[in-house]
């Protein structure tokens, strides 16, 4: 494809506007996201690379990339595991409460992050209706990477949920029946014919659960303590540079933060074509 | 298929209309007479022994309680614990109702604007085929996978004082970080994808019969719009701006770090939620954290009831 015919359009049409709705397009996005993401990646090159290099290896910010990425893949293989178990429960079978179940898995996403902060640490806190039962035991949740664990799963669910469901939803009850009546026990249909199935759907939503927990803010930094080298994320340092007038260390930490999206993103597509695929033999 | 339906989490799949295409054909009369005839003793092989099912649904709703419910009652019961007065007096603070203002206006400009850019951007991609399009799409869904922390940046590293405008905007005293344009940027910049990934994948599907047929009547392209596909858009674009307006009116870390936290004057709800837990008043943040719980499950409520609407059409 030639640079020319790109954005031109391929087969003419008799419905106006392509080019003025188009453009518009192209410069809202250009003035929002785009050159405020470029502005980023323009400001890092003025470290030098010593400079950054300096910047991110620091046992500081080091210590936060290892906690962020690390309770995040944590948090995502909860979901992973829980998520379809929530999934099966709503598509498969009906009880009582059913709908609602369903309807409150999106809390998660429709709570403002601020809230569902506070909220979790009253609750995981010494004093707080769990944090209160697990105390005797000697275990604390609250103000400790464990809190930020917590925190981080409770954002991840809807993204696992909602991915894989109307996946299990549209799938069609022939190739079970088929299973069954080859003699496959109820496990190993689950197993070998569901499961494939619903796989890259839940890579998906784990990946989106993932990438969601790692840029997560609001949630975790009321519960976490914020210690530096103990309980610190990633985006809570950059917040503490850009507050301390450190905009170089801020941008060089954001610059690595938005080339860590960036590769999930494309994770997440080639994870959703790759789903499509499969669905699309399927049914 | 389009890449725009399954991004995020909320699950939106309003059936296409051609699906009674595909239902299955009558079953010939002969057919259907034997398989009355025969003795039914295969059960359904999609179901589950009972203490499975048992099982299942105990974990799904354990699971969501512990991780969903006791959160959410936890926010109510801390509101209300020294009483309704408290409740109420720390719902009527001043500095509180400037936020509730301020929310509600940066919640505002930034649904209009996504309105404004999502119908735009959804006709040039729904209606028209070019090359580029699939990155065109993903280039719009972007600020989905950046934290909000980095919105928030990228709009301190254009206008605070040390970044690229920031000296021009002092010199001729316009404010913009640590202000209401750039709480109102922050807001825009997350909630950027939201209108037009509603839009986008009904619009494809509609097609552009019906357009080309009003315009071949002599309607022009801003009519054809309005009494064409707009109607036939309506829920969708109600669907959309809903789920923006939730998240405008949540947005914690992108304005968090533009705000400048000015108690009365830049301070968004969820701000003043954590100023004053900060401030040790735990049940006046709770207070105005259960307002936010609230508009939460009114939009999960209108959500459900759109999305029945939406299933309709």
């Amino acid at each position: 494809m030639s640079t020319a015919a790109f954005l031109r359009r391929r087969t003419p049409s008799v419905i106006p506007g392509f080019g003025l709705t188009l453009g518009v397009t192209l410069l809202w996005l250009s003035l929002i996201v785009l050159i405020p993401l470029a502005g980023l990646f323009l400001k890092t090159t003025e470290l030098t690379l010593a400079q950054f290099w300096t910047v991110i290896t620091s046992r500081r910010v080091l210590h936060a990339f290892e906690l962020s990425f690390g309770l995040s893949l944590a948090a995502a293989a909860v979901n992973l595991v829980f998520g379809p178990v929530v999934v099966w429960a709503v598509v498969r079978y009906r009880f009582p409460g059913r709908r609602l179940l369903d309807a409150i898995v999106d809390i998660p996403f429709a709570l403002p992050t601020a809230v569902a902060g506070i909220a979790l640490t009253a609750l995981y806190a010494p004093s707080g209706w769990i944090g209160g039962l697990l105390a005797p035991l000697g275990v604390k949740v609250a103000f400790t990477p464990l809190g930020i664990f917590i925190a981080l799963i409770f954002i991840g669910l809807p993204f696992v949920v909602r991915t894989v469901q109307p996946v299990l939803e549209d799938l069609d009850s022939q190739y079970e029946e088929a299973a069954a009546s080859l003699g496959a026990g109820r496990w190993t249909t689950v197993r070998r014919v569901v499961l494939p199935t619903i796989l890259p759907a839940l890579l998906t939503g784990f990946a989106l659960a993932f990438a969601r927990a790692v840029g997560e803010y609001g949630s975790v930094i009321f519960i976490a303590g914020n210690l530096p080298n103990v309980s610190e994320i990633v985006p809570l340092l950059i917040v503490i540079r850009l507050q301390e007038f450190h905009y170089a260390d801020a941008t060089a930490i954001g610059a690595v933060m938005l080339v860590a999206s960036f590769i999930l993103l494309f994770l997440v597509n080639g994870l959703r074509r790759w789903s499509e695929l499969r669905i699309g033999k399927r049914t | 298929m389009c890449s725009v339906q399954v991004t995020a989490p909320m699950k939106i799949n309003p059936k296409a209309p051609g699906i009674s295409a595909s239902l299955p054909a009558p079953i010939p009369a002969q057919l259907s007479t034997q398989a009355a005839a025969a003795p039914r003793h295969r059960v359904d092989a999609r179901e589950d022994a009972p203490w499975v099912r048992f099982i299942v649904v105990a974990v799904a709703v354990a699971f969501m309680g512990l991780f969903v419910v006791l959160p959410l009652a936890c926010v109510m019961t801390e509101a209300f614990a020294k009483g309704v007065a408290a409740y109420f007096a720390a719902l009527t603070d001043p500095d509180t109702l400037a936020a509730i203002t301020l929310t509600l206006l940066a919640a505002a400009i930034s649904v209009v604007a996504n309105v404004v850019f999502g119908v735009i951007a959804a006709w040039a991609i729904a209606k028209f085929d070019f090359s580029g399009k699939n990155l065109l799409i993903a280039l719009i869904e972007l600020p989905f996978s950046v934290s909000p922390v980095i919105a928030g940046l990228v709009f301190v590293l254009l206008f605070g004082l040390q970044g690229y405008f920031g000296g021009w905007l002092l010199a001729h005293h316009v404010k913009i970080i640590f202000a209401l344009p750039a709480i109102a940027l922050a807001t825009i910049f997350v909630t950027f994808p939201f209108v037009v990934r509603e839009l986008v994948p009904l619009m494809q599907e509609q097609g552009t019969e019906e357009e080309e047929a009003a315009l071949s009547l002599g309607a022009s392209g801003l009519t054809t719009f309005f009494r064409v596909t707009l109607p036939n858009i309506k829920w969708a674009l109600l669907y959309g701006v809903l789920l923006c307006n939730a998240r405008a009116m949540g947005e914690f870390g992108a304005v968090s770090v533009v705000s400048g936290h000015i108690r009365g004057q830049t301070l968004t709800m969820p701000l003043q939620v954590e100023t004053l837990y900060d401030g040790y008043q735990i049940t006046a943040a709770f207070a105005v954290a259960s307002l936010l719980a609230q508009l939460a499950i009114v939009s999960l409520i209108v959500k459900v009831v759109l999305e029945a609407r939406l299933e309709r059409d």
